[in-house]
């Protein structure tokens, strides 16, 4: 393939396979907490980072990954201490961030300066080898942490006070997870840049909490659908001369309103056909219950009734009684198809 | 051994007293109902034992270690209390299924990076069974019905195996059916030797079950002796002064009132 040919686009592909492996791992456990913004604002510090990095003429990836991580914990120690002044103090850090990687940029000497755009946007074909590197370490690093943690990680963000009472290191599971963002940001930062990396962590797990019946499966397909946009949006990206983190966000995005219309289109459908067979037996005769001559069959924590080859499930309601359709239970053995 | 020890305890949020001069011992294996109406104090009261209200003052012992003001279980404590929050809205974000909400049970009774093994997965499976849901183990939490996600929340504090089992009104807004099951589940917790302390406004339900009681007014303990003593009147509100026994230490009724906890 062309695009494999050049090393540049070698690396390229690389670093956004990693990208796309990593972020939706760690973006899961954010969409859970509902700290879907906590990636971006960590975003926003990296950025002093990178221009401390430019200004000391040492490599940007390095101090934006010692920045976030600061800025991470520092966030969750706000959290931790109360929340009322938490979310004022967390725009300030964030912001400071931005405005502080900007002006710091501007006083570097002429020509590494206009790199911001870079930074922000990503600029995914100056990946250095150097840099290949560096995001292999930490995409090694956090999927470790996640696989090792994860069900520790899971349990904080989806009742954390219950985690807090069992005795669970709750604080110290918050700062893993704001550790984790901040290597993920700095990871990201290349493929799609400061200001998307947030998209490439919550859209792929807000697609895959859709389709998922449990919270392992939502990782795992949201890590797939991560590696498919980022690599897919990189080579398009290739081929039609556009920014790769644009091209790969709006992948994502374009994969989000699919999903979401067809489960609007799935429930939507179900509700129609519920209401039909709704109308149909308005004009019931009876109501169900014993001795009204369909089988009782015991489904759980209440009884349905076999009734024109599917079951009722009959629950009181203000106007009467209502019947739910249990239309992909086959009816019992032997019972099958009664007209 | 005792399960819970309060000495002149003052228990709030921030610096602000919700509970103050509670004096309160529960022996191993007991079964305590902590009582009162809304705004009372029984909810921080029993918050205050998990670390989730701060103890501003007194002594706070669970399980024979104190609860400090760092708001966090010393180490001893870890995976030996279970506790049944007031109410979870299961957040609906991300699936997760049954077995994994009520995994997280069994979390704390491993080491920091311990994984589950064979016989925390048939525990998890125990609890789950013992709520009525083992066909739904597999099954996304969001598709239960409310009452059922209660459930899952008590398999889940019941698969800790716990030496405290800590519940927060768990028969408010279940119907009679359900309260009847709870009854018969924790009356064998209950068997086992497991303390119980369930915060609830009424008792009727759990009768049967609970044998002491312990009346929360206006953040001190206005009754402490036999459940049958502590008299309960259709308003929801306890009137130890009318049911003939005399009120316990640290009671007045001209005391001011501490505050009002918003049902924390």
């Amino acid at each position: 393939m062309e695009v494999l040919e050049y090393g540049f686009m070698q690396r390229a592909l690389l670093a956004s396979l990693m990208v796309g492996l990593v972020a939706p791992a760690v973006g899961v456990f954010l969409v859970q907490r509902r700290l879907s913004l906590l990636g971006d604002g960590l975003g926003h510090v990296a950025l002093t980072g990178v221009a401390i990095g430019v200004l000391t003429s040492t490599a940007p990836v390095g101090t934006a990954l010692m920045a976030a991580v600061l800025g991470a914990v520092l966030i969750e120690l706000v959290r931790a201490r109360g929340r009322t002044s938490g979310d004022v103090a967390l725009a300030v850090l964030f912001y400071g961030g931005i405005a502080g990687g900007v002006v710091l940029l501007s006083l570097a000497p002429r020509g590494q300066a206009t790199n911001l755009e870079a930074y922000l946007f990503g600029a995914i074909t100056t990946t250095t080898t150097a840099d290949v590197a560096v995001f292999g370490a930490i995409t090694v690093v956090v999927l470790g942490v996640v696989g090792l943690l994860g069900s520790r990680l899971y349990a904080v963000s989806d009742d954390e006070e219950y985690a807090r009472a069992v005795g669970l290191p709750v604080l110290a599971l918050n700062v893993v997870l704001a550790a984790l963002v901040a290597a993920t940001v700095v990871l990201s930062m290349r493929v799609v840049g400061l200001l998307l990396i947030s998209a490439l962590m919550i859209v792929p797990s807000a697609v895959a909490q859709q389709l998922a019946r449990s919270f392992r499966q939502t990782v795992y397909l949201a890590c797939a659908i991560g590696l498919v946009t980022s690599v897919a949006g990189t080579t398009a990206s290739y081929y039609a001369g556009t920014p790769s983190g644009g091209t790969i966000v709006l992948l994502a995005i374009a994969l989000f309103l699919l999903a979401t219309t067809a489960v609007a289109v799935r429930e939507a459908t179900a509700r129609r056909r519920h209401r039909r067979r709704a109308e149909v037996h308005a004009a019931h005769p009876h109501e169900h219950g014993a001795g009204c001559g369909h089988p009782a069959v015991l489904h759980g924590d209440h009884v349905d009734y076999d009734h024109d080859g599917h079951l009722h499930a009959p629950h009181r309601t203000g106007a009467g009684v209502h019947y739910d359709e249990h239309g992909e239970h086959a009816p019992p053995a032997g019972t099958g198809g009664r007209a | 051994m005792t399960a819970v020890r309060l000495r002149e305890a003052r228990i709030g949020y921030g610096d602000v007293a919700v509970v103050e001069g509670v004096d309160l011992t529960v022996a191993d294996g007991e079964a305590v109902a902590v009582l009162g109406s809304n705004g009372s104090g029984k909810t921080t009261l029993a918050r205050g034992l998990l670390g989730l209200a701060t103890v501003l003052g007194g002594e706070v012992e669970v399980l024979g270690a104190p609860v400090g003001r760092l708001r966090r279980p010393p180490p001893a404590q870890r995976g030996r209390i279970g506790y049944v929050p007031q109410r979870h809205t299961v957040s609906g974000a991300v699936p997760a299924t049954v077995r994994e909400v009520v995994g997280v049970g069994r979390l704390a009774r491993l080491g920091p990076f311990g994984r589950l093994r064979p016989a925390d997965r048939s525990a998890v499976q125990d609890a789950v069974a013992a709520v009525g849901l083992a066909d739904r183990l597999g099954d996304p939490v969001a598709s239960l019905s409310g009452g059922q996600q209660r459930r899952v929340l008590v398999a889940r504090a019941l698969a800790a195996e716990p030496e405290l089992l800590v519940m927060d009104e768990p028969t408010a807004g279940v119907d009679a059916a359900s309260q009847d099951a709870l009854a018969a589940v924790l009356a064998d917790v209950s068997a086992t030797g497991t303390t119980l302390l369930v915060v609830t406004h009424e008792t009727a339900a759990l009768a049967g079950v609970l044998t002491r009681a312990v009346v929360v007014d206006h953040g001190r303990i206005a009754y402490d002796g036999p459940l049958a003593g502590a008299g309960s009147t259709d308003d929801g509100h306890h009137h130890p002064e009318g049911t003939g026994l005399p009120p316990a230490r640290g009671y007045r009724q001209d005391q001011p009132r501490v505050t009002t906890d918003g049902g924390r």
